[in-house]
């Protein structure tokens, strides 16, 4: 008898949470941090398994009637499923050994440890659901384990509990949004099986199809950090553990992406031309928002949560492209734009797990997030500089980054189809490229100013003066994750076949043509990437300098220490520095009408004369201009409607009885309407 | 060797040797029409020489990145002398020399030289870094739409491909897309090398400095490295549009006869925009650094544009 390997991994990653679970309960402190990491490691790598199996081409469906009282458990896996299994599974496995060390401090209870199995678990349990309710139980258990990890960080801060609220009522709001479009599905198709659906889903009638997609855009969107629905994610992330954050941004937004792509490319065939285009605009439109506050942000962590704003609009904009080339018949564009954003999920799961993991351990050797406080820490934190600049160089998209090859396959597939007829796409895709490239330029500029204020230059706090490096278990979970990185930066080609079989699940009619030149990787349609060979030329090139400088110039070896040029007005101090705040100003100046920053000028006058200042106090925020926009005055609303409800319930108990009476007689009335 | 890895070489050690002539033409030109003598075409090289004859120094509190910076300009200036058909579409990098990689490449070389100007701690260093960002941040949508508009023709963003085909269609330079891109490159060529009316190469106040401002601290062989790297950026970015734009010369073979009048076009164009650049910049002054970001908005605009007469005018 042959063994099903997704399927058998995804036991084994079963059997480990469950026992990561009791372990982190009941076993003696000694031990615990050590080996409950140990064991999510372990289900991290079986996850990873599953997912790889997947991709190399073995299938897996299962139904599991007896293990939920009424629908069953139905679990399926294919090679769209095993993109998002493999990238989980590895997250989970690097953020896992990473959190040993994080974790060994004090302030981590059993209860956080304990949900973090289960949390990773339901990562894996959602790509592998193969019904609706599965999928539902799944997406929910990974919601509300995310919820309780995001508030574990210190329950005591007022900070950490607002993001929890947030995070709390928008991820509900998604999983109504959600529920709701994929019970009208399934209630319109008889059947809640993804094979059902994928069979009835042709004779469903338009409107009802579009009113479904729009549902799972709101609710999967949210999820993936979709403009203007991102607002819980600069708060969450930066609230949460750094872990928690690595997992959430590298894994979790990734399966809003997940959703999108099996229920409207795969499961509804593509559908209306207008679906993608909207996906498509609200992903430029995130992309470049995300960057946007990103390169004006000063918070390490909301920096970096603004970044996977704008990644996961970039791959979006991949997803929208694609079923846009799909519905207009041009399925090798389709195969194209998926594969470029499913590669790109992949980077951006790479560089942000090692730039979050990167940003914990600034956080625990300094106490603090704050950009304008860092500097310096190059020198006493080699091994996390030389990692955070790895996936710095990712986010910024450039030659030798993670991120360059998918982002290059995306403007490829977007060039290509300004060949699809038609005047609505003739206008989108260029403002889509430029919108892409104006995110890619200014995430350069933001990453310099990451890398730049936060570890390089002088420390500007006693805090970074004194920090002290990672240690062991934290330096190999990011090794672990800026190798990934590295290896997506220079040879993304050995993804190829597993890209063409993940992308032929949702895009049927691709052809071996272009399969095979996904499979070669980065050779477009007519254009060839080669990165390794840009690296290695570079490489060499700088090499081939050095030996030559060495030669040229006498006293190569021993270099004097100059001092710095401070105008003849010594000594330059840490306070003179460029900040980050100072780094980004132009920007923000340029972007003044999109940020709307918020600066207050206190001056207090002298006691004895008006004219002379005793005090200036200067502040600066720059606020989510969306969220002050959109949600204050939906909060404010619903506030005081609730407030206003309060008249309704006086304490008086024949009123209530009344409240009763009068429900029991209106729903009587709509159901005898209804008949 | 294969002949297009020597055609390559070729072109790397002509960029290498060339460049700093080209920035002694210019300053020349740029001398005499102020009514100044100017120092002689050579004197960058005499510049280059004296400054790698120095002695190497590390300004207190530098590390890696300021130390790495300027060989990672000059090596990526030169991959892209490697890539780009500046004599010939047979180049040594082939089907691996695309438009995208080479733009990528020079940004990173931007990139590096911001952090080593972050690295010094001084505030200068900051200053010039701060504004080379922001001006590559908003050119680079300028640039990568006009490319949009040049391949979406072609249907390759290969740069052989590219200047192989406008080569095999005489007229097709001076199509209405083809125009509107080659303005929306000019400007961004002029912002991406620091010349007037974006930043000004010859300042000597620092409050105004971009790119001198970042390099503030460097002396001595990695001066040298940064001045030839920054030469060497102008000649390929000048190359990279004369080769777009007006590829007449460059050969579509390994032929030496036809490589000699290839060579011969490229320093006539190279030259004649440079002096075009210089002569310019006599009756220019600086633009404020915040009224740039409109002159690289219509840049882009005028990208846009190209892509929607190369779809429209077609």
């Amino acid at each position: 008898m042959s063994v099903n390997l997704p399927g058998t991994a995804l036991a084994v990653a079963a059997g480990l949470s469950a026992g990561a679970a009791a372990a982190a309960l009941c076993a003696p402190d000694r031990i615990r941090v050590r080996l409950v990491g140990t064991l999510s490691a372990l289900l991290g790598a079986a996850g990873a398994v599953a997912g790889g199996a997947a991709l190399a081409g073995h299938t897996y469906a299962a139904r599991l009637p007896d293990l939920f009282a009424l629908s069953g458990v139905t679990l399926q896996v294919d090679a769209l499923s095993g993109v998002f299994l493999a990238i989980a599974g590895a997250v989970v496995s690097a953020t896992s050994i990473y959190g040993i060390g994080y974790a060994s401090g004090p302030g981590r209870g059993r209860w956080a440890q304990a949900l973090w199995p289960l949390f990773a678990f339901s990562l894996l349990l959602v790509p592998a659901a193969g019904s609706v309710s599965t999928l539902l139980v799944a997406w929910e258990l990974m919601a509300l384990c995310s919820l309780l990890l995001v508030v574990s960080g210190d329950p005591a801060s007022g900070r950490v509990r607002e993001a929890g609220v947030w995070y709390a009522v928008m991820t509900h709001l998604g999983l109504v949004a959600i529920l709701t479009g994929l019970l009208w599905l399934g209630a319109a198709a008889h059947t809640e099986t993804f094979a059902g659906l994928r069979i009835a889903a042709a004779g469903i009638s338009p409107a009802v199809r579009g009113g479904v997609f729009v549902l799972l855009l709101i609710g999967f969107g949210s999820k993936a950090g979709m403009a203007p629905l991102h607002a819980w994610l600069p708060r969450a992330h930066p609230e949460a553990p750094s872990p928690v954050s690595a997992l959430m941004s590298a894994a979790m937004v990734n399966l809003g992406i997940y959703g999108l792509v099996r229920f409207g490319l795969d499961l509804m065939g593509a559908g209306s031309r207008w679906w993608w285009l909207t996906t498509m605009t609200l992903g430029a439109l995130s992309a470049v928002y995300g960057i946007v506050q990103a390169a004006v942000a000063n918070d390490l962590k909301r920096l970096l949560a603004y970044s996977t704003v704008e990644n996961l609009g970039l791959v979006l904009v991949g997803v929208g492209a694609a079923g846009v080339f799909q519905d207009s018949g041009h399925p090798a564009l389709a195969v194209l734009a998926l594969a470029a954003a499913l590669l790109h999920t992949a980077a951006h799961a790479a560089f942000k797990t090692v730039l979050f993991l990167g940003a914990g351990s600034v956080l625990h050797a300094t106490g603090t997030r704050d950009l304008d406080e860092l500097g310096g820490l190059r020198t006493r934190m080699p091994v996390t500089t030389g990692v955070f600049a790895l996936g710095a160089l990712g986010a910024a998209a450039l030659p030798g980054g993670a991120a360059f090859p998918s982002e290059w396959l995306l403007l490829q597939s977007l060039i290509h189809g300004l060949a699809v007829p038609g005047t609505l796409v003739v206008v989108v895709l260029p403002v889509t490229v430029g919108a892409i490239a104006l995110s890619a330029g200014l995430a350069v500029a933001t990453f310099v100013k990451a890398l730049g204020t936060g570890f390089l230059a002088k420390a500007r706090s006693r805090a970074a003066e004194q920090a002290h490096e990672a240690r062991g278990s934290m330096r190999t979970g990011m090794g672990l994750a800026a190798a990934a990185c590295a290896a997506l930066a220079v040879l993304p080609g050995a993804a190829g076949p597993a890209l063409a079989r993940a992308t032929a699940c949702a895009v049927p009619g691709g052809g071996p043509r272009v399969s095979a030149g996904v499979a070669r990787q980065l050779t477009a349609l007519g254009s060839t990437l080669w990165p390794l060979m840009l690296v290695a030329v570079t490489l060499g090139a700088l090499v081939l300098l050095r030996a030559g400088l060495a030669l040229v110039s006498r006293r190569a070896g021993q270099r004097a220490t100059a001092p710095l040029w401070d105008c003849g007005a010594p000594p330059l101090t840490a306070r003179m520095e460029y900040t980050a705040t100072s780094f980004a100003e132009p920007l923000q100046r340029v972007f003044d009408d999109v940020l709307a920053p918020e600066s207050d000028l206190d001056v207090t006058p002298h006691a004895e004369s008006a004219y002379l200042v005793e005090r200036i106090a200067y502040s600066r925020a720059v606020p989510d201009r969306v969220e002050h926009r959109l949600y204050n005055p939906v909060v404010h609303t619903v506030r005081r409607a609730g407030l206003a409800a309060r008249a309704l319930a006086d304490g008086s108990v024949h009123r209530y009885l009344g409240y009763g009476f009068g429900s029991v007689v209106i729903l009587l009335l709509v159901l005898a309407a209804a008949r | 060797m294969s002949a297009p890895v020597l055609v390559s070489l070729a072109q790397v050690l002509l960029v290498l040797l060339g460049a700093p002539l080209l920035v002694g033409a210019m300053r020349r030109l740029r001398a005499r029409m102020e009514g100044r003598t100017g120092g002689g075409v050579l004197q960058p090289w005499r510049d280059l020489l004296k400054l790698l004859r120095k002695a190497p120094l590390h300004p207190q509190g530098t590390g890696a990145a300021f130390r790495f910076a300027p060989l990672l300009g000059v090596a990526c200036s030169g991959v892209a002398a490697a890539a780009i058909p500046l004599l010939s579409t047979r180049t040594g990098l082939g089907a691996g020399a695309d438009l995208i990689a080479v733009v990528a490449l020079l940004t990173l070389a931007t990139a590096a030289l911001a952090l080593a100007g972050l690295d010094t701690a001084t505030a200068f260093g900051g200053m010039g870094a701060s504004r080379e960002m922001t001006i590559t941040a908003l050119a680079e949508p300028a640039v990568l739409t006009a490319v949009c508009a040049l391949a979406a023709k072609v249907g390759s963003t290969n740069l052989p491909a590219i200047v192989a085909a406008t080569l095999s269609h005489g007229a097709r330079p001076a199509s209405p897309a083809n125009l509107l891109a080659a303005v929306a490159l000019a400007v961004v060529v002029l912002a991406e090398t620091g010349r007037l009316p974006v930043d000004n190469p010859s300042t000597h106040l620092e409050l105004t400095m971009v790119h001198e401002a970042m390099v503030l601290e460097y002396s001595g062989p990695d001066l040298a490295m940064v001045e030839l790297g920054a030469a060497m950026r102008l000649t390929v970015l000048l190359g990279l549009w004369s080769a777009l734009f007006a590829p007449w010369g460059i050969t579509t073979t390994a032929d030496p006869a036809r490589l000699l009048l290839g060579l011969a076009a490229f320093a006539g164009k190279t030259l004649l925009l440079g002096c075009l650049i210089a002569a310019g910049e006599v009756f220019m002054a600086k633009v404020r650094l915040f009224r740039v970001p409109e002159l690289l908005a219509g840049s882009f605009l005028l990208a846009v544009l190209a892509v929607s007469a190369s779809f429209f005018l077609a």
